[in-house]
Order: structure tokens, then sequence, then C-alpha cells
């Protein structure tokens, strides 16, 4: 009897061991997992540096000037998530929209970056079936901008959900974990920066020579 | 996922109505309950393990005699790839994912998982990420490289042909499925615990599934990074692992036992929970050293990234890496034994219950110490050397996957069958189940410790007459047949049960944890009233409170009942509305997947499915506005 009448509710408002929303603890998890993910990409282009048996080489494409303005772009946006949910929460909706939409706009920008310099590797001869360069350097760089892009894709919701009126301050959590998510981009892209980039750029023929030269 | 909560819900128009009977196909195609779907789970992965069975039985067959000439070399590649893949991620992952499924949310208080639509997603993708991987059979180039696909024996410049891509993309399909589930449960268990279940009173089960979910979440995408680069390799000339470019095959090895050797512990962490948790129900004590049992597990899942390379010690790593690999392998065998030392600890002094599930779980602890044991003869690197490639090796890991994952897998399809399903199985079919598998699996893998030593190596579709191998060749290849007729015998075991149908109470076995607390099968919201934990064991001491005060034995008579839910207002149940999107999703996976082989045009469909149902997932409400009752 003493069940009579009991309301059977499920989900969070239930159980919730720790205090953090289910959702964020996702995201965590999640990008835990896709740190491995890009972990296991950005050693296998460490492990295969200077083992190129042909070029072109690092020294011959890579243009650190142009990737730095991108880069500078993308880090600027991460500014920008950051006071879009600061507005979102505070019912500013109007700069709320504003920041987004500049959000939206710079990633945007670092595609369009590497759409030219794709195209542009890919006219001076550096492809993904050139060399070890070009197949470790072009897997974890498109799959970086992969990310980028469904990140895009996902800030662009939630810009149209503001729109609509359907994100506001209550639910701000919504667009926190797509900036988390964006943060994270971002911080792999700086690792991508400083790895595929900064250190690798004067990379030539490899030190010692070929293999089939070494010793001679 | 998001799901925007505002006052005016946007959907996208629907093409199909949303769902709404609770049975029937469409309740099955867009159910989000954690027990349905862990049915779903259950009855894929064994209907794979015996497909698994059957291939199995063929390389058995080939290999019953000298000079057989049944099977083709070619299909006996095909058959021993499929066989090991299949084995591993269609049989027992997801079989151990069925157990998760069934018993996370009962044994932590929780009426779900965290989030039951993208449990359905593990489901989907799963499932159709195992078809994928088996139509390559219906093509005629089924995988053919060895389930560790190791180059170049599985590069596209001396295996040509779609068999290995298919096995590479289908292991990518998979592993969406295996990620997207292990996500689900870390948050579930750190999230989902009922009042008062403090980390240290959980299950050794949930325990288990927790640090297996957090090995899938961070090997997993290892495999995922190794398949993609293969895939590359295979179908749009990328160089990672072709030699004439400079690529290193060993790469290969380094990434995939990366990720494959926490496999290992993926494979056999929840079966060393399931076993935790029937040894001390039917030794009627508590589980010995529960503390122990739960760090050596978290000190396994650690270690077990640090000796990856015992897998390649006749590669020419060198003396110091071999050195260093010999010992992280040998020191990891020392939580592994602790657990074995704790389980016969348990026993000790128990008043033990014979039932089938405990006779499974001690075969297990029996069958899995032999296995270790035959494992830590090759973390000796210098040893290893005669063994590797050899049929020692593969004795070995039958006796802890075999031996170790399935006998556990049996014995708790034994111990909660009644839960699942509300009838008990036939105890006597069941023992004879037990003893049928365990002299078949002992007279199929024993003889293959000294085939081995013997030097008959791996992978090899036909041997000579004058080795002396045609003996232990046909006793392994009985074996293999009375295993497959005592698996007949629980296939039977389970259709006598649904004709006879012998009522199984809430808590036929008096054991000790909360999903025993509530009737069998439970009903669709688990628990009328959520639990409210006090110790380890909460079920069992609320039973025989006078057990906390230092009294030997139970009395006779239980103070606690199993959950009455027969005055439940059904009008006033709250659980989430079915979804029909992730079935969406995860087809649409698999179709972009095969388009990879086949052509842009199935990319693109596959991936417009996909993106159509995330759009509909994250605004679909959790339920309809009009199914409210309040
Ligand atoms: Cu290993």
């Amino acid at each position: 009897m003493s069940n009579q009448g009991v309301t059977v509710h499920h989900g969070e408002e239930i159980n919730n061991s720790t205090g953090v929303s289910n959702k964020k603890l996702l995201m965590w998890a999640f990008l835990g997992s896709d740190v491995m993910f890009f972990g296991t990409f950005i050693g296998t282009f460490m492990a295969y540096r200077n083992k190129s048996l042909n070029g072109p080489y690092p020294e011959d494409t890579l243009d650190i000037p142009i990737t730095s303005v991108s880069t500078f772009v993308l880090l600027m946006s991460s500014l920008g998530v950051v006071l879009a949910v600061h507005y979102l929460k505070e019912s500013k909706m109007g700069l709320a929209k504003f920041w987004l939409i500049l959000v939206i706009i710079m990633g945007m920008i670092f595609m369009g970056f590497q759409v030219y310099e794709f195209t542009h590797f890919a006219h001076i001869g550096m492809t993904p079936q050139a060399n070890l360069f070009g197949s470790t350097f072009f897997t974890l760089t498109s799959l970086h901008g992969a990310h980028v892009s469904l990140g895009i894709l996902w800030l662009i919701f939630l810009l149209y959900n503001e729109y609509k009126g359907n994100l506001t301050s209550e639910n701000a959590i919504d667009l926190e974990l797509a900036g988390l998510y964006w943060h994270f981009v971002d911080i792999v892209w700086i690792i991508i920066f400083a790895l595929l980039y900064l250190i690798t750029a004067g990379d030539g023929v490899p030190p010692g020579g070929l293999p089939w030269t070494a010793g001679h | 996922m998001s799901s925007i909560l505002g006052p005016k819900q946007f959907q996208i128009p629907r093409i199909f109505p949303r769902p709404m009977s609770h049975s029937g196909i469409w309740y099955w195609l867009g159910t989000v309950d954690h027990k349905k779907i862990g049915t779903m789970y259950g009855i894929v992965s064994f209907f794979w393990f015996i497909m698994g069975g059957i291939e199995a039985l063929l390389i058995r067959v080939q290999l019953s005699q000298a000079e057989n000439d049944i099977i083709s070399p070619e299909l006996y590649n095909q058959l021993f790839t499929m066989h090991g893949t299949t084995m591993v991620f269609l049989v027992v992952m997801p079989l151990s994912a069925a157990f998760f499924n069934w018993l996370i949310p009962l044994q932590i208080g929780a009426r779900d998982v965290a989030f039951p639509r993208l449990n359905a997603l593990s489901l989907w993708v799963f499932i159709f990420g195992s078809i994928l991987m088996n139509i390559s059979w219906f093509t005629g180039e089924a995988p053919n490289g060895g389930w560790f696909g190791y180059p170049p024996n599985s590069t596209i410049q001396f295996n040509p042909g779609n068999g290995m891509t298919f096995w590479v993309l289908g292991l990518n399909v998979l592993g969406v499925a295996s990620i997207a589930a292990g996500l689900n449960f870390i948050v579930t268990i750190i999230n989902m615990r009922a009042p008062g279940m403090t980390m240290m009173r959980m299950p050794v089960f949930t325990w288990m599934t927790f640090i297996t979910s957090i090995l899938i979440v961070l090997a997993l995408p290892i495999l995922g990074v190794a398949g993609i680069q293969m895939t590359g390799d295979r179908v749009y000339g990328t160089n990672f692992f072709n030699s004439e470019a400079g690529g290193d095959p060993i790469f290969w090895q380094h990434i995939f036992w990366l990720f494959g050797h926490p496999e290992v512990y993926i494979l056999i962490l929840p079966a060393m929970g399931i076993v935790s948790e029937i040894l001390p129900t039917f030794a009627r004590k508590p589980l010995f050293g529960y503390t122990f049992i739960v760090f050596s597990g978290a000190i396994i899942g650690f270690m077990g990234w640090f000796v990856w390379s015992h897998h390649m010690f006749t590669v020419g790593l060198g003396p110091a890496a071999n050195t260093a690999f010999t010992l992280s392998t040998m020191l990891i065998a020392i939580p592994t034994g602790v657990k074995i030392f704790n389980w016969l600890a348990t026993l000790w002094g128990g008043s033990i219950k014979f039932t089938t599930a405990m006779l499974f779980s001690i075969g297990f602890i029996a069958m899995f110490t032999i296995g270790g044991l035959s494992g830590v003869t090759h973390a000796v690197s210098p040893s290893d050397a005669q063994q590797q490639d050899t049929y020692y090796v593969v004795a070995h890991f039958h006796y802890v996957l075999f031996g170790g994952a399935i006998f556990a897998i049996f014995g708790g399809l034994y111990f909660w069958w009644p839960k699942f399903t509300g009838y008990m199985l036939n105890e006597r079919l069941g023992i004879l189940n037990f003893i049928i598998m365990m002299i078949g699996f002992n007279l199929q893998f024993a003889p293959m410790h000294w085939l081995g030593l013997d030097g008959m190596p791996r992978r090899i579709y036909t041997y000579a007459e004058n080795m002396g191998w045609e003996l232990s060749n046909l006793a392994a290849t009985v074996g293999g047949f009375l295993i497959a007729f005592s698996v007949l015998i629980f296939i039977i075991n389970v259709f006598i049960s649904r004709r006879n149908k012998k009522l199984a109470s809430g808590d036929p076995w008096d054991a000790r944890t909360l999903e025993w607390s509530i009737s069998s099968p439970p009903p669709h919201y688990n628990f009328v009233n959520i639990p409210q934990v006090e110790h380890i064991d909460d079920w069992w001491y609320k039973k025989y409170p006078e057990l906390l005060e230092g009294s030997p034995k139970q009395t006779k008579s239980a103070k606690a009942t199993v959950e009455d839910t027969s005055n439940v207002d059904e009008s006033k149940i709250h659980l989430p509305d079915l979804s029909y999107y992730p079935l969406f999703v995860g087809i649409g996976l698999s179709i972009a997947a095969l388009g990879v082989i086949y052509s842009y045009a199935l990319v693109t469909i596959g991936l417009i499915l996909v993106f159509w149902g995330c759009i509909g997932w994250s605004t679909e409400p959790v339920n309809e506005p009009h199914e409210k009752h309040h």
C-alpha cells in the first residue's frame, strides 16, 4: 500500500551523484577519448618525421607566416566563445548572438585557410600519396579540420536556436558544452601548429641522407 | 548530445511518426530501455558466437588429419581471420555489453543509463557494423590477413581485393559503437548511483564495468587511428605501412598492440566482475578482500598500457626493450594473482552451493589460472622466441578467452537468466552443459600446448604426415565438436525454459546486490522507490541485518522482501519515449563505410542519414508533450 500513487520519474532529477550534469561529464569523457585519437595521429607524425624517401619535404611546402594568421584567428575564436557563453548566461542576447556569429565566422576563416593551404600543397605536388610527410600531415590536419567543421555546424545550430528563443540563459549549458569542445579543438591545433609546422618547417632531405645514399 | 529545452520546441519535420506502441517490431526498433537493448545485444552477439563457432569447427575439420584438403588455403585464411575477429569484436565485447546494459542500472539503483538514446545508438551501430563486416563473405572476399592484420600481409600491394578493407572499416564502425557505450557507462556509473551508493559500495561487476569502459574509451580510438591509416593505404594510396615509400610495417604492430593489450583486459575484466558476483552468492559469504579486488582491477587497467610490446618480442626491438616489457608483463601478473587468491579465499569456509553458475565460475578460476600461467611463460622473452606464432600461443589465449571470458559469461547467463526473463533455466541440463563444455574445452585446447612446443605453427592450413601431430589435432577437433554440443544443450535449455515457464522469484538465489531486490523480470521503470544504500551488498544486509551485528550465520527468514509493483499507478510513470533516430544514424554509418569500398554515392547517402539522424535526435524532446500525464 505504501506504493500507492508513487510517481516514477526518470533521469537526472532523481539520481545525480556528483552534482555535475550528465552532459558535461559526457563531454569531458569524450574529450579524453579524443585526446587518444589525436595523440596517436600526432605520434605517427613524429615517428615518421624525416623518414620520407622523396620530396616534397616540409621546407619546400610549409609557409609559417600564413598558417600563423589562421592559428591566430582560431585562438581568438576561443575568446569569442567564452564571451558568447558569458553574455548568454547574463541574458544579454544581442551580445551573445554577436559573439557567436563572430566565432562562426572565425572558424570559417580558419577552414578557408586550410582549404587554400591544401589546394596550394596539391598544386606543388604535396599530396597524401606523395610521401610519408604527406600521408601523416594530411590525415592529421584534415581530421582536425573535420572537428572544426563539426564545431561550426554545432554552433550554427545553437545560433539558430538563439534566434528562435529556444536557447536562453536557462540552458546555457548547451552552448557551454559546445564551447568546451571548441576550446579543445583549439588546443589540439596549437599542438599541431607547434609540432607539424614550427618544429618541422626546416626539415629537408633526412639528416644522414636517404637509405640508399647513407654511408657513401 | 545537446537538447534544446526552451519553451518553443523546434523539431525537424518527421518522415515517420514517433513510435509510441509498447510492443511489436517498432517498439524494439525504437526502444531506449536499457533492458531491451541488453537483450538485443545478447541475442545478436550470441548469433555471432554460433557463426564464429562454425568458423572454428571448419578450421578444426580441416586440421583433423594431416594433408587434408577439405578447405582451400584461401578459405582457410578467411576462416581463421574471421573467427578471431568475430569472437573478439562481435562476441565477447558485445556479450559483455549485454551484461553492462542489463545490470549496471539495476546494480546502482537507477531507472536507466545516463543517455538512453546514445545507448540505443551503440546497439544499432554494433549490429550494422557486424553485418558490414560479414557482408564480405557474400562478395567472396572475406578478410584474410589475420585478426591483427599485420602489414605487409594486409597491404593492398600484397593483399589486393576488398577483404581487408571490409575488415578495417568494420572495425572502425564497431569502434564507434564501443566508444559510445563506454562513454555512456562511465557517466552512468559516476553520476546515476542511488543515494548512499558510494564508489566503494558498488558491486564488483559495476567496478569492473567502470574500468572496462575507461579502457574502451581510451583504447578504441587508437584502433580507430590504425584503421583510418590502413583504409588510407588500401583505398587512397597513402603510405603509412607501405615499405616502398619508407612506411614501417612494425609501426602498425606498435599501434595495434597499444590498443590490443588494453583490449585483452576489456575482454577479461567484465568476466572477472561476473565471477566476483557469483562466488559470494553461492559461497554464502562476502567477497574476500573487496578493496583488493577493486584496486587490482584498477591497477590492471593502468598497467595494461605498458606491456604491449610483449606481442613483439621476436620483432627485434633489442634487449633493452625486451627486458623492460618482460618485467612489466610479469608485474601485471601480480594483481591478477591477487584476484585469484581472493576468489579462492571467498570459497574458503563458505557453505557452497554447486549451481551451474557456480560451476562455471569455479571452472573460470581453474582455466583462467592455467591460461594466465602459460601467459607468464611467454612473458619471458627468451622462451617466447620458441613459442611465438605456434599453437602454444593459441592454447594460451583460448584458455584465457574461452576458459576465462566465455566460461564466466555462461556462468553469468545461468546466474542472471531468471532476472532477465523471469524463468528459471533447468539446472540438470545446465550442469550437463558445464561438464561437456569443460571436457570439450580441455580436449580441444590442452593438446595445443604440446603441439605448439613441438613447433606446429599457427595459421597453417595443413601439415605433413610424419610430424606426429595427427592424434593431438584429432583430439582437438573432437573437443571442438563437444563444445558445440554443449552450446546446443544451452540453447535447448533456453527453449525448454520458455516452454515450461518455471517462474522465477525476484531473488531466486538469495543473492546480495540491488538487482535482486526487484521483481523478475524487472518492471520497465526498474525501481518503484529508489533504494537508500547503506552497505556493500546492501540487499543482503537489508535481508539479514543480524549479520552486521556479528551473528555468524543468517537467520532463516529474510527481513526484506522483493519490491511489490502491484500498486504502482502506471499512469504516473514517466520514462523517455521511443526514438528511431539512433537506428538511422547506425544504418547511415555502415552505409557510409560500405561506400568507401564501392561508391561515393553510398557515402553521401550514409552521411545524409547520419546528419539527419543527429539533427532529429538533438531536437527531439525526450517525451512528446501530449504524453505527459501530470
Ligand atoms: Cu598483451
